[in-house]
């Protein structure tokens, strides 16, 4: 019973972060057709300024409270300003270009990003744990949990309903929408396709990027913590569907329970077990349990 | 004067054997490490050609370095040509086995299906106390032909078998890209419908090609790993994969000496961003990778290749 809860909750942790993470991939994988690998540095990139930004604000002795909010700047800025100048700058000149090009692009600026990272912060760990201690913990069926799981579990529920609203119900989201279907159409209709990449992949930058800002109080922030999380959320996003955020949500769903359930009952399998199903899931269903089937061409 | 491709890569060789004695030690570890290297994006380039990208070479390339490390700490068998085969071997046999799925899966289906097998074998190393986890295992030094040799001899034969190894595999591969299931595989990669009308099996070739990827991965990666003398898990990570594609597009799959350019390139930069400014070496590669895609879309290989359509105009 004590294991079944505690599978749950880590379960639904995990879930919180790579939902978080994984939507900004598969958002930008739908619109632009991009697999982007410098989405772990955007991630990488939010823990580091999140956990500056709140060591210099708590060496200023404000309330610690104000924190969340620091972390939530940080995060958002640096997403923001990475995102758009990796899109104005580097990936403009190449749409057109072979997906794997493409690709190829984003690796190169995951490995430069990886080591502007190391310039700017060193190599030493980074702590910022105050946000994590000040909301305490809670106990369920005997064991501590910390609070700010919950939180973050919140957290990941509200933007998930926010990016089904925006999607569902306003004029851009459906736009958005109608440039994931169908690319050549939407620009035949009026659509302004360039603008819309522009803004997904700041979009996509910034949810990167708040995931590593909220992860940060919570661990160490230490050189490398990118490279894991590409490919968890690469796993969590084929699993769903590439492109569809309800995709995302399940996808992060069953790859944190799986782990969390890994981890409490059989811990040598807790890589294995992420990866098998990914690779279950692509032999069953290979376009993703939310993903469209693409009609073959002639 | 034009050379054939199979003549040219004989002298190469001739060459790249002739000089190995009077190389640097460093510059003989490179240039093997180089060669076992383009092993491997040389069955990738042989896939690309065919339209398959994987993002999970480091499967076979682990396995390879797995099986070949497991052969010699464990069953005794030490001589570096046997263990460089049976690395092989063993990446092929799995290979033909996943191949029946894989065959299946095109595009981007196939890159994250390889990607998951890859990722599903690094989990498993990683884990695996008794191959000693995330740090691997030392290898003990092979031997050559029957003889023990010293460990200065010992790395020069290795390049020498390498170098061997990877002029051979070049030399045969581009007698592959012209046979039957070479033409039709860059047709798969045009239109695979109409190929299926023409009467032949997409599918029987597609496997053929995954199966060849895997033979070379195994073989680069049993290379690998004896002359490092060390393998761990990060053999079969993502990033080692990726390493792969990228030097794939960036050699270009115009012509089966590329990837042996390419990887030496690499590797040359890498080493020297090492030495040099060892904290940014990442950012060099990856600003090198850049200027390569932005100024020679088709590969370095283009070089070569812009300089001879002038020549023949």
């Amino acid at each position: 019973m004590q294991k079944l809860s505690a599978i749950l909750v880590d379960g639904t942790t995990y879930f919180s972060w790579l939902f978080i993470v994984s939507l900004g991939l598969t958002l930008t994988y739908g619109v632009m057709k991009i697999l982007n690998i410098a989405h772990g540095s955007f991630y990488a990139l939010g823990a580091y300024a999140a956990s500056s930004a709140i060591g210099a604000y708590l060496a200023g002795a404000h309330p610690v409270a104000g924190a969340y909010f620091v972390l939530f700047v940080a995060g958002i800025s640096i997403g923001a300003v990475a995102g758009f100048f990796i899109e104005r700058g580097l990936l403009r000149p190449m749409y057109g270009r072979d997906e794997v090009i493409l690709v190829l692009v984003t690796y190169s600026v995951f490995l430069v990003l990886e080591d502007v990272i190391k310039l700017i912060w060193g190599v030493d760990p980074y702590f910022a744990p105050q946000p994590y201690e000040l909301l305490g913990r809670v106990s369920i069926g005997g064991i501590a949990f910390a609070t700010y799981d919950f939180a973050l579990l919140t957290l990941a529920l509200l933007i998930g309903g926010l990016a089904f609203w925006a999607l569902n119900f306003t004029r851009r989201g459906k736009l958005l929408l109608a440039v994931i279907h169908d690319r050549e159409i939407s620009t035949a209709m009026g659509i302004n396709v360039g603008r819309i990449f522009t803004a997904t992949f700041v979009i996509g930058a910034i949810l990167g990027a708040i995931g590593g800002a909220v992860t940060a109080p919570a661990i160490s922030v230490a050189p490398g913590i990118g490279v894991d999380v590409i490919v968890l959320a690469f796993a969590v996003s084929v699993i769903g569907g590439l492109g569809s955020v309800e995709g995302a949500a399940l996808g992060a769903l069953i790859v944190g329970l799986a782990r969390a359930a890994a981890v409490h009952l059989w811990p040598e399998v807790e890589l294995f077990v992420i990866y098998a199903v990914m690779a279950a899931v692509l032999a069953v269903r290979p376009q993703g349990l939310f993903g469209r089937a693409a009609a073959r061409k002639i | 004067m034009r050379w054939g491709t199979v003549p040219a890569l004989g002298v190469a060789l001739v060459a790249l054997l002739a000089v190995g004695p009077f190389l640097p030690a460093w510059a003989v570890f490179m240039l093997t490490v180089a060669f076992a290297k383009a092993l491997v994006v040389l069955g990738l380039v042989i896939m690309m050609r065919a339209g398959l990208v994987s993002f999970g070479q480091g499967l076979f390339y682990g396995l390879g370095a797995y099986a070949a490390g497991l052969a010699t700490n464990f069953f005794g068998l030490t001589d570096a040509l046997v263990l460089a085969l049976l690395g092989s071997i063993v990446a092929a046999a799995t290979g033909f086995v996943l191949g029946f799925v894989m065959a299946r899966y095109r595009e981007i289906f196939f890159a994250m299906l390889s990607l998951a097998l890859s990722m599903i074998l690094y989990g498993i190393l990683v884990r695996s106390s008794a191959l000693g986890s995330t740090d691997g295992f030392n290898l003990s030094p092979p031997s050559f032909f029957g003889f023990k040799v010293g460990a200065q001899q010992s790395r020069l034969l290795l390049y020498m078998l390498t170098v061997t190894l990877a002029c051979g595999s070049a030399m045969a591969l581009h007698r592959f890209v012209g046979s039957y299931a070479g033409v039709i595989s860059q047709a798969i990669l045009t239109n695979e419908i109409r190929v299926e009308y023409l009467g032949a099996s997409v599918t029987r070739v597609l496997h053929l090609v995954y199966v060849i990827g895997a033979a070379m991965g195994g073989l680069g990666g049993a290379l690998v790993a004896l002359a490092a003398g060390h393998i761990d898990p990060e053999l079969a990570y993502w990033t080692t994969s990726g390493e792969f594609v990228f030097v794939a597009i960036l050699s270009g799959t115009g012509h089966v000496a590329a990837p042996l350019l390419g990887m030496t390139i690499f590797e040359a930069i890498r080493s020297f961003a090492l030495e040099y400014s060892p904290y940014t070496w990442q950012m060099v590669v990856g600003l090198s990778m850049l200027a390569v895609i932005l100024f020679l879309p088709s590969g370095l290989w283009s070089l070569f290749s812009r300089k001879r359509k002038g020549e023949t105009a």
